[in-house]
């Protein structure tokens, strides 16, 4: 047996003849004229142009590249270009533009928010339609082993199971709000969704132009390193299709970013020594075509490796990684108020919990990417970021340019998370852009991305904490060490914030907590929903139970009869009148969880390996800048031709701000939703609403969009001389303006006079929550707005194994004022679903999991039913009443499973991921043997 | 054949290993055997099953099949998701050689045999002697696998697989086992086929433990009644999913829940990630 000729397929070599592939795309005749063995993806990408097939990991792990091949689901990029000669193509972009059965589900995927940054949402639609075309009875366990292989980082999956099951016919949502005006507290889809779910939204690898040059970014194989470089020049000389290199001598400006005045550390391109392994250290520029075959094992780089320091303890005896900071601690944080040392000496029961946690990757489905340009003496940016002005500002400063010579355009962005308000790709764009004057682009790899990202910080936490022998609380210490990593990033943010929050949101009378961020060899610790409280929550909340247990009091009963109110002073000693929902989402879950512990118990009556539990934890958060001035400025206009324009600098990453904020300036303002056109958040054009993170662009963007409204509102309604009981109504491009008692009067805006701006009439309003520094107590207001939240965890650990699978989670959530239901919903689910992840399965580890195989996230399976209850406390400073939940949702669900695992089994886990070894160690530790629990054996 | 003799060509039948283990490197030499219509099928006769190299896990799962298969089809699905069952072969799977292969304790279990065609001809090994570490395999560079060959099992064989891992989907396994059991007349175990997989270089079949529960009923086969020494094939390493004492530990009784389902004993615990 030979295999025929044409079966075989010369890649990467120089091609001797036509090799080109023809096949049916999307029904119509195609060729791609590349080599056999081409990744399918990489074909629909490049020539085909077919960007709705995304990239995620290129290695078959996340499915976002999912493509029909005659009708079966399979990864693009593991599919050899010449496998599909003669055959069908299906991409999500064709499927939703062909095809009734897609075209369907889309819709149902607008309808219930099954889509929040979208990267995903090809892939998911594309294996959603192949299952619906089988015409199969559909059950939620159906759709979950057909959608499997897709990951999701945003949504938690749960409307994505929701939205197949409609579209299949199987409970279906009613339509729309037809009649809405989309105004505060309408469940609308969110405004940006057709194009998500139509395969049509631009992210940060879909926009660049066919001439850019591409990058290869050549990174530190080791934690700790010094190299040098060889001959460069020569090395590039000898090879077709390069432009040049660069290294850090070849930045124009500083080559240093950071994202904390006073600790900007981080270079570009590291100079002689490599800090963390995944340091990027030289550019190599060149054409696409040439880097795509690049064989980079004799590039001229010598590494003479160092030891390196991985761990706090292993940092703080450790040579300085930067001069400045002895000890390589970068910063430390400190509250106290009261005297805790007397506080837990009064006590009548104490406890002490401890926690330790690993680092968690971001692993949003879109990697890093954008492109730039050199325009005159302007540098041009557009990439996937959370943070335009800050972004422009670093490059600025790379640059050795003006602030306003820099211009950031922020793409759509495949998930955030807090990872992409930090500089990433974009330094070695614009670098490379502005030396070249070429156009350049670039897109990390998912194992770049998951080297040189910022993670989670690792931490190591310990509180103590004592009550009366009625159960209240009569003292808190915490005491926590960060891994930082190699650079600061938002490490000093994270320091801060946790002794802030570490006293939970209970009424503590005496408080204290101290906490350091210590520098190793890894790579560096940032923003990641939450800041470290997450964290702290594991720890505090262990002890809340333990001392529930003490007082003989139920967990629950316990936390209400603690949880703080209005009047009651926080740990920074700030009051509240109002707007403090503690005790109402406890209340809120009071039911569910009195059910829960009954059908555990019911459970738990049969004999078997499995035992049921129920968890509780309560959660807090600050929305905006700890402390820190934090604004907001929001501009909108009225077009000469009758069109509101909204300039919306609050950069929407799938939380789906762009919806909420215009459904808060359409209130003030008066019309509906729909009539509000959005300008985006290009820095040239739109005012800074800062960044998003935080849990603040529905509070502090959303509070300026208020005020803009109000301003817009009022300025047309002076057209007519009416005051602010007046109103307006848009028609076919005129105003009409009415008020009591008043004929109606049309506004025709093209009468009016032009402004700069273009607008017949412009407002711009500002909006900076107020706070206060702290004391060196940590005394003071730090934030304007607190979010509260609590959630139950129902799980089943099997004993023998160590697994735990959850069945439930029930989360309730003081958001002061619902702005959109159906949004709200789809941030808590996917808080729930990362917080998952951080509880069971997640912990990078440098050097071993840079992919998304040995990384594991949850997948469609891993997230139970979440029901979620909103509680609308009225926020006396939010608009509307608003704050913020994008951060509050994630921080009580791994403490509620870790409480269920001990509900269920006794066991104590104090090291997270709760894999099944560590379970299985601890219910050894708290006296089961093979499954029984034997008494008398707990160590 | 004449290419693969001649060196620098790597075969090419999914894509689902071949493309992940590039990394981002440009493909090298792939000689795609996918246009090759000997290999496809699955095919029954008198002496047994030949699974055609090209057959993919989801037309296994689709192929009527005896019992003595539901592991192998457990095993099937538990292939990356719909995307890698669509282009993933069973045979590759093999080739590919990991420590955590999901096809290889089921058709360790099986007593597959491994059909290896080169330039000179067919020859077959015994998969239990195919792969013999981490990505190593007895096949010869000028030589392809083109089939999977089962001889055939008893129509009262039963099977079982099971997988432990932290998560539902598209996860490597902490370990995994197999289970083909045939009982007697009095509902005891007359022959079992066990084997596990992810718990040392290669997978293994487990004689001690095949020993061990002949002559029980299968609900008496519990992880205490395989004693850790029934279980010396097992070499676990601690790596990212889990450490090797957890894996000695779960892997007996993972086992002994496979044979009890194998049995007919009914499902219990969740071992199994999906």
């Amino acid at each position: 047996m030979t295999a025929p000729e044409d079966a075989a397929l010369r890649a990467g070599a120089t091609p001797a003849a036509p090799s080109g592939v023809g096949f049916r795309l999307n029904g119509r005749p195609s060729r791609a004229d590349l080599p056999g063995g081409t990744r399918l993806l990489a074909a629909l990408r490049g020539p085909l142009g077919a960007l709705d097939v995304k990239n995620g990991c290129n290695a078959g792990d996340c499915g976002a590249c999912t493509v029909l091949l005659d009708g079966a689901p399979v990864c693009a990029c593991l599919t050899a270009l010449g496998q599909v000669a003669g055959r069908s193509v299906e991409t999500p972009a064709g499927l939703v533009a062909e095809d009734a059965t897609a075209k369907r589900l889309a819709d149902a995927f607008a309808r219930h928010q099954a889509a929040q940054c979208g990267i995903c949402t090809p892939g998911m639609m594309a294996a959603a339609t192949a299952l619906l075309r089988t015409g199969e009875a559909l059950d939620a366990a159906r759709v979950e082993a057909a959608l499997g292989g897709v990951l999701c980082r945003c949504t938690g999956y749960r409307k994505i199971i929701a939205a197949v099951l409609d579209a299949g016919g199987v409970s279906p949502l009613p339509s729309p709000l037809a009649e809405t005006e989309g105004h505060v507290g309408a469940a609308i889809p969110r405004l940006d969704g057709a194009r998500k779910v139509a395969g049509r939204e631009v992210f940060g690898d879909d926009d660049a132009p066919d001439d850019a040059l591409g990058l290869v970014v050549i990174r530190s194989p080791h934690h700790h390193a010094t190299f040098s470089f060889g001959d460069l020049a020569g090395w590039v000389a000898a090879r077709l299709g390069l432009t040049r290199i660069l290294t850090a001598a070849d930045v124009p400006g500083e080559n240093v970013h950071g994202v904390i005045p006073g600790f900007e550390d981080q270079p570009v391109l590291a100079e002689g020594t490599a800090r963390f392994r995944g340091e990027a250290v030289a550019l190599v520029l060149g054409e696409p075509g040439a880097l795509a075959t690049l064989d980079l094992d004799d590039f001229p780089v010598a590494w003479t490796p160092l030891p390196a320091a991985l761990s706090p303890a292993a940092g703080e005896a450790a040579a300085p990684l930067h001069a400045t900071r002895a000890g390589n601690v970068m910063c430390r944080g400190r509250v106290v108020k009261g005297d805790a040392t007397a506080g837990l000496a009064a006590a009548t029961h104490r406890a002490e919990a401890r926690i330790e946690t690993g680092f968690v990757e971001h692993a949003y489905i879109e990697p890093e990417a954008g492109w730039a340009e050199r325009v005159g003496d302007r540098l041009e940016l557009r990439c996937c970021t959370q943070a335009p002005h800050m972004n422009r500002e670093g490059l600025a400063r790379i640059l050795g340019l003006a602030g306003d010579a820099v211009r950031v355009v922020p793409l759509a962005a495949g998930g955030g998370f807090g990872s992409k308000l930090d500089l990433s790709v974009q330094p070695l764009l614009a670098l490379a852009a502005w030396v070249s004057g070429r156009p350049v682009a670039h897109a990390f790899t998912r194992r770049a991305s998951m080297q040189s990202s910022t993670k989670r910080h690792p931490a190591e936490i310990s509180v103590a904490a004592g009550c009366d022998a009625a159960g209240r609380l009569t003292g808190l210490t915490l005491q926590g060490v960060f891994n930082t990593g190699a650079y600061a990033s938002w490490g000093p943010t994270v320091a801060n914030r946790v002794p802030v929050h570490g006293s939970g949101p209970y009424l503590v009378p005496h408080y204290a907590a101290h906490t350091r961020a210590v520098h190793t060899h890894c790579a560096p610790s940032g923003a990641f929903r939450g800041f470290g409280v997450p964290q702290a929550a594991l720890a505090t909340e262990a002890a809340m139970d333990d001392l529930a247990a003490a007082a003989g009091l139920d967990r629950l009963a316990f936390r209400q009869l603690n949880a703080i109110r209005a009047g009651d002073a926080n740990a920074c000693g700030q009051v509240f009148d109002a707007g403090v929902g503690m005790a109402s989402c406890l209340d809120a879950l009071a039911p569910r969880w009195t059910a829960a512990l009954a059908e555990a118990e019911a459970a738990n009556a049969a004999q078997g390996p499995l035992r049921r539990g129920v968890g509780i934890a309560c959660g807090w958060y600050g929305c905006g800048n700890t402390a820190l001035p934090n604004p907001s400025t929001i501009r909108a206009g009225l077009t000469p031709e009758g069109t509101v324009v909204l300039h919306m600098g609050a950069v929407d990453i799938g939380q789906g701000s762009a919806t909420v904020v215009t459904q808060i300036f359409a209130t003030a303002l008066g019309l509906p939703a729909e009539a509000i056109t959005l300008a985006p958040a290009d820095t040239d054009i739109t005012p800074d609403a800062g960044k998003t993170s935080a849990s603040r662009q529905t509070f502090v963007s959303g509070e300026a969009a208020r005020r803009a409204g109000l301003a817009l509102k009022r300025a047309i309604l002076r057209q007519a001389n009416l005051g602010e009981d007046g109103a307006l109504r848009l028609e076919n491009g005129r105003l009409a303006l009415y008020a009591a008692g008043q004929p109606e009067r049309v506004l025709d805006p093209a009468t009016l006079p032009e402004g700069a701006g273009g607008y017949a009439i412009e407002v711009t309003e500002t909006y900076d929550p107020p706070s206060t520094a702290l004391d060196a107590d940590g005394q003071g207001a730090p934030y304007a707005v607190w979010g509260y939240a609590a959630q139950i965890a129902e799980l089943s650990v099997d004993t023998e194994l160590g697994t735990v699978r959850l069945h439930r989670i029930t989360a309730a959530h003081d958001v002061g004022r619902c702005i959109n239901p159906l949004l709200a919903a789809g941030q808590v689910e996917g808080g729930v679903a990362q917080g998952i992840g951080m509880a069971l399965m997640e912990e990078f580890v440098p050097g071993r999991t840079e992919n998304l195989h040995d990384y594991l996230i949850p997948t469609i399976g891993d997230v139970p039913e979440i029901e979620t209850h909103f509680i609308e406390s009225g926020d006396p400073e939010g608009p509307y009443g608003a704050k913020g939940l994008g951060e509050h949702c994630l921080i009580p669900t791994a403490p509620a499973i870790l409480s269920a695992i001990r509900h269920a089994t006794g066991a104590r886990i104090e090291r997270v991921p709760a894999t099944p070894d560590r379970v299985l160690a601890a219910l050894e530790a708290a006296g089961w043997r093979d499954g029984r629990h034997e008494p008398g054996q707990a160590g | 054949m004449a290419l693969l003799a001649g060196g620098g060509w790597r075969p090419l039948a999914g894509g689902t290993d071949v493309y992940p283990a590039l990394g981002d490197a440009p493909a090298p030499a792939l000689l795609d055997l996918t246009g090759i219509s000997a290999l496809a099928g699955v095919q029954r006769d008198d002496d047994g099953i030949r699974i055609g190299a090209l057959t993919t896990w989801s037309a296994l799962v689709a192929t009527p099949l005896p019992a003595a298969f539901d592991a192998l089809k457990a095993a099937a699905l538990e292939v990356g998701g719909v995307q890698v069952q669509n282009a993933g072969t069973v045979a590759g799977n093999i080739c590919n050689a990991s420590p955590a292969a999901d096809g290889m304790p089921p058709l360790l279990a099986l007593d597959t045999v491994v059909e290896l065609t080169g330039p000179e001809g067919v020859r077959r090994v015994p998969l239990e002697e195919f792969v013999v570490g981490p990505r190593q395999t007895v096949k010869r560079p000028d030589e392809i696998v083109t089939a999977l060959f089962v001889p055939q099992p008893g129509a009262s064989a039963r099977s079982a697989f099971l997988k432990l891992g932290a998560r539902t989907h598209l996860v490597i396994s902490i370990a995994m086992t197999a289970a083909l059991v045939t009982l007697d007349g009095a509902g005891r175990v007359a022959r079992a086929a066990l084997s596990v997989g992810a718990c040392g270089p290669v997978a293994r079949r487990l004689a001690h433990a095949e020993a061990a529960v002949v002559g029980l009923v299968p609900g008496e086969v519990t992880d205490a009644a395989l004693a850790v020494a029934d279980l010396p094939e097992l070499s676990p390493i601690d790596d990212v999913r889990a450490t090797a004492a957890y894996r000695q530990a779960a892997a007996r009784r993972l086992l002994a829940r496979t044979v009890r389902m194998a049995g007919g004993a009914g499902e219990d615990g969740q071992g199994a990630v999906a």
